[in-house]
């Protein structure tokens, strides 16, 4: 596909010149957030520094990590996540193993409850009154029981597992081992890339889930990181608007405000590499569905 | 003689689930959670019919049949979270779902190289920032001396900054506009995926013919994504009315409140702020029925165009 004709280098020439454009229309804004965070609070007050800090300091970094309740928080999200991310993964592969099975009794009656709750759900009243019920409220399992099981991975990973030749599992099957055997000594450990993308993907949202803290937990303790941020943009907003000559102290917080976003989205553009790997072939096992 | 073999039948079946134990040990715990966290809320929904108060349960409430749905029809508040929903979500229709079919093509003629990569890897990293901390972004480029406010006085297009999220006639704007700046990057993998797909010897024949990049765009790669294209259709008309709670909790304040109220975050306020739980969930439920029959509707119009169902 040599660009031939004039007509061709200008039809180039547009594609480069926009993708540019959306590169920098992403990425700049980013990196003004970043920029501020490592500015006084004076010259973010008065506006300056959009592409470079103006004042370089890192007062804002040293306030938030002085704030105890910011490390708590952190904890918080990095149990909930790694804990949410093992229980999600291995309870999804289990249930997707015995659902790869074509002769499993029930199986129809399975798939037709697993779709319908693809398409209808409670909604967040009855849902929360269930949680309620379960006496889940302002306890960590919140965020980790309800986020168990998900229809749409589990379908993902069957997908995965019919791959895997029968003969291995045959093979062990002879040898006497048992069916959870071959599950957890076979055919988990051969899927490990399709058990990784979806375990990247459930992290994300784990990491990024601030709706479950915010309608389920009321206990501080509790806060994983975005909910402290929330809670620290709204303090911010409020005071901002109670008191808007009072630049000084709201900058101050919008400084550590700034700081927090940074380092609640440092671990998401660690790991993005590694998920940039595997998104594409989840997105493409995802689009076929059974 | 019919009974007796549905008798053995079932012996069979039961013999040969017995035989499965193991197996069914490995399925059947995503039945037992599918039933208590996916089919008790949808029971749940009953509530809406009910009058449901802290003292009672979803099965002891009083059925109030209608009631609550007659309440909304006079609710002002309700429509106007309708409305705002609305008017977001067409805007986000606009250009949230032309914006990523224009880039994947664009993307998609790029040659193979590391700027093609860069570009791809820069146009997926919003989708995976939270809302939260995306809210945050934007009230610090919003605020009085924040980055737009810069830009703007720079260009000489105004001469002092004020905060533009203050601003409820700007609202609807923002919402929408931060949505297609966080997902279009991310919209194009479908489409991208789907051009993959597409045979090179029908651009090879349009080279011969002489068929120019853009006219072998529109004639080759477009009719050939126009399955994945219609999906996604119908997939944003039957999404009109659902709105976004994570983004309205961030970016709602008092001065915008009568813009950004969206049905979500009304639905969250009457219900588990205010306590009016029945009329909350009668509330999502009108709405969640609106969407299903606008999705059929956006169905059987896709599949009139389309000469087949994407669905």
């Amino acid at each position: 596909m040599q660009p031939r004709t004039t007509a061709d280098k200008v039809f180039d020439g547009i594609c480069i010149f926009v993708l540019v454009l959306m590169s920098v229309i992403i990425i700049f804004p980013i990196w003004n957030v970043v920029v501020n965070s490592f500015s006084s609070a004076a010259a973010v007050a008065s506006g300056k520094g959009i592409f470079w800090p103006s004042e370089f300091s890192i007062e804002n970094y040293r306030a938030v990590f002085r704030d105890t309740s910011i490390w708590m928080a952190f904890l918080i999200s990095v149990l909930k996540t790694v804990i949410g991310v093992v229980c999600h993964v291995f309870f999804c592969a289990m249930v997707a193993y015995g659902m790869s099975k074509t002769y499993l009794k029930g199986r129809k009656l399975y798939t037709t409850m697993g779709v319908i709750t693809m398409f209808f759900s409670g909604g967040m009243i009855p849902t929360y009154l269930l949680i309620k019920d379960l006496h889940l409220l302002n306890t960590f399992w919140v965020y980790i029981i309800p986020a168990l099981f998900s229809y749409y991975d589990m379908v993902v990973l069957m997908n995965f597992f019919r791959q895997v030749p029968d003969s291995l599992e045959e093979a062990a099957l002879l040898d006497g081992a048992g069916t959870w055997r071959v599950f957890l000594r076979i055919v988990l450990p051969i899927s490990k890339p399709s058990l990784a993308t979806i375990a990247l993907f459930h992290g994300v949202s784990q990491w990024n889930d601030f709706m479950t803290a915010k309608l389920y937990v009321t206990d501080k303790s509790l806060y994983p990181l975005q909910m402290k941020l929330y809670e620290i943009i709204v303090q911010q907003q409020t005071s901002q608007m109670a008191n808007p000559t009072g630049a000084t102290i709201a900058t101050t917080s919008k400084g550590i405000q700034l700081a927090t976003i940074v380092v609640t989205t440092l671990p998401i553009v660690i790991i993005y590499p590694l998920l940039q790997k595997y998104f594409m072939s989840g997105m493409m096992l995802g689009a076929v569905k059974e | 003689m019919q009974k007796e073999s549905v008798g053995i039948r079932l012996k069979n079946w039961g013999s040969e689930f017995r035989r499965q134990i193991p197996l069914q040990s490995m399925v059947l715990p995503a039945i037992v959670f599918m039933i208590i966290f996916n089919y008790i809320p949808i029971y749940g929904l009953s509530i809406a019919f009910k009058n449901y108060t802290v003292t009672s349960t979803i099965k002891t409430a009083k059925w109030v049949a209608m009631k609550n749905f007659e309440i909304i029809l006079t609710d002002k508040y309700f429509w106007a979270s309708v409305k705002n929903t609305l008017g977001i979500s067409l805007l986000k229709l606009a250009f949230g779902f032309t914006i990523p079919i224009i880039l994947a093509v664009m993307i998609y003629s790029v040659k193979d190289g590391p700027f093609k990569r860069i570009t791809q890897t820069i146009s997926y990293l919003p989708h995976f920032l939270s809302w939260i901390v995306l809210g945050g972004m934007i009230i610090s480029w919003m605020s009085t001396t924040g980055m737009f406010n810069q830009i703007l006085i720079s260009l000489g297009i105004i001469k002092e900054g004020t905060n533009i999220l203050l601003d409820a006639d700007k609202y609807w704007w923002i919402a929408s506009l931060s949505d297609v700046w966080k997902e279009a990057g991310w919209g194009t993998i479908l489409y991208l995926a789907a051009m993959a797909g597409i045979d090179p010897t029908y651009y090879e024949a349009a080279n011969i013919d002489g068929a120019t990049r853009l006219r072998q765009t529109w004639s080759i790669t477009l009719p050939l994504i126009r399955n994945i294209i219609g999906l996604n259709f119908i997939l944003t008309i039957s999404g009109l009315l659902g709105s976004n709670l994570d983004q309205t909790l961030v970016l709602m304040n008092t001065q915008n409140q009568p813009t950004a109220e969206v049905i979500n975050s009304y639905v969250y306020r009457i219900g588990l702020a205010q306590g009016d739980f029945s009329y909350a969930t009668a509330a999502g439920l009108g709405v969640s029925i609106v969407s299903v029959i606008l999705l059929v509707i956006a169905n059987s119009l896709t599949t009139k165009l389309n000469d087949e169902s994407v669905l």
